[in-house]
């Protein structure tokens, strides 16, 4: 469906952003990322596991990223990685693609209606947050390289 | 911006690295150091240009890593690093020997699968002992052991099974019968080692033959069926499993 092919785009573009393309001409490499579960942040999710294969397949990237995902609830809080029912109470859901060069910002998407400020305090919480998950990419690494 | 998020590459040999570390290399390779050419540094200097192997790139003054993996070094002739990495896809480098299956034969050029992006090419006249008169016997299906001489990101790659003096060396069709599998490109580099173990201890098992190509083939032969099969199981399983238990499973199996 349209939502399913804007996701296809989304993770495309991110993707596309990181990939040494040059190395490899004139050849497609196609992601296949199967929702096994879906209890929420989804898109962030694929993110991630989108990364991951990237780096088990051996291909060369300038840079890893991940995915965060942000809800503002109607009283103004924000919440990291909400589940299904956050999502849905929640005023916004901004889902930010964060590279782990400088922790620039390689995508990012709105669900929902939320000021500019409210929108700087999510990137800044969503950049944050991305630390954890690059440091749970080094350990699976590590992990994977030390049998 | 580059000075603080990078680091020594000294002293991440041998550690896990990930794309977009930026290893700093250590100032004697520095070529504008404030107008000074010879420098007189306590510690020799290892002359000669440095060699940024797989998965590093050069970006300004460091290496960028670009694909995850033990960073290795090798200090001798003005040193070289390079990251080992697992991966199970080939990627055609020139000088390596793989094995390649005959898909088609096109004309005077035989099209085989090294298991990359595109089919490689091999000339008829890329054998030893071949000339017009006197083409090798290749039929689409069979095996082949060759070297690439052409091997780049912007052509098509192409074999060869003669080295640079006209002689085989080992290389050419690979005979009847045999079992041809795929592994991990880990897996061949280990094989692939001077004294490697795994190989040793089989030999004594039973006697067999084997050939290993670097796009991840293995081709195995030996008396019988059985003994292939067995063969084939072991080498398999030696990705996963530890020195004591390939032990194990070998000792049980000469038991028999």
């Amino acid at each position: 469906g349209v939502l399913e092919r804007s996701r296809e785009q989304l993770l495309r573009q991110t993707c596309e952003a990181v990939v040494l393309g040059v190395l490899h001409p004139r050849t497609a490499i196609s992601l296949v990322l199967q929702v096994l579960s879906d209890a929420g942040s989804l898109l962030s999710c694929c993110l991630n596991a989108a990364c991951m294969a990237l780096l088990d397949a051996g291909l060369p990237l300038s840079a890893l990223f991940c995915g965060v995902t942000c809800a503002l609830q109607p009283d103004g809080t924000i919440l990291l990685d909400p589940t299904a029912r956050q999502e849905q109470e929640a005023r916004a859901i901004l889902t930010f693609a964060i590279a782990s060069s400088e922790r620039k910002v390689l995508m990012a998407t709105t669900k929902g209606s939320c000021s500019v400020e409210e929108m700087q305090q999510c990137l800044a919480a969503a950049q944050r947050a991305a630390d954890t998950i690059f440091q749970f990419y080094r350990d699976s690494v590590r992990r994977r390289y030390s049998k | 911006m580059a000075a603080e998020r990078g680091t020594a590459a000294e002293a991440l040999v041998g550690q896990v690295v990930l794309p977009g570390d930026l290893l700093l290399l250590p100032a004697h390779y520095d070529e504008d150091a404030e107008g000074e050419r010879l420098r007189l540094s306590a510690g020799a200097a290892p002359q000669g240009r440095l060699l940024c192997g797989p998965g590093l790139r050069r970006s300004g003054a460091g290496l960028l890593v670009t694909k995850c993996g033990l960073l290795r070094h090798r200090p001798g002739g003005g040193g070289a690093y390079w990251v080992d990495s697992q991966q199970k896809r080939y990627v055609p480098v020139k000088g390596d020997h793989v094995i390649g299956i005959v898909t088609a034969k096109a004309g005077d050029v035989f099209r085989l699968d090294v298991g990359g992006s595109e089919p490689a090419s091999l000339s008829y006249l890329a054998f030893e002992g071949a000339t017009k008169r006197n083409r090798p016997n290749v039929q689409v299906g069979d095996l082949i052991y060759g070297q690439f001489v052409v091997a780049n990101k912007d052509m098509e790659p192409e074999m060869v099974c003669i080295d640079s003096s006209g002689k085989s060396s080992g290389m050419g069709i690979i005979g009847q019968d045999g079992f041809l599998f795929k592994v991990s490109l880990g897996l061949i580099r280990k094989l692939l080692a001077p004294k490697c173990e795994i190989i040793q201890e089989l030999s004594q098992l039973y006697p067999f033959e084997l050939v290993l190509g670097m796009n991840g083939r293995i081709w195995v032969k030996a008396k019988t069926v059985q003994q292939t099969l067995i063969i084939v199981n072991i080498l398999e399983a030696c990705e996963y499993m530890t020195a004591e238990q390939r032990k194990q499973a070998l000792a049980k199996l000469s038991g028999n």
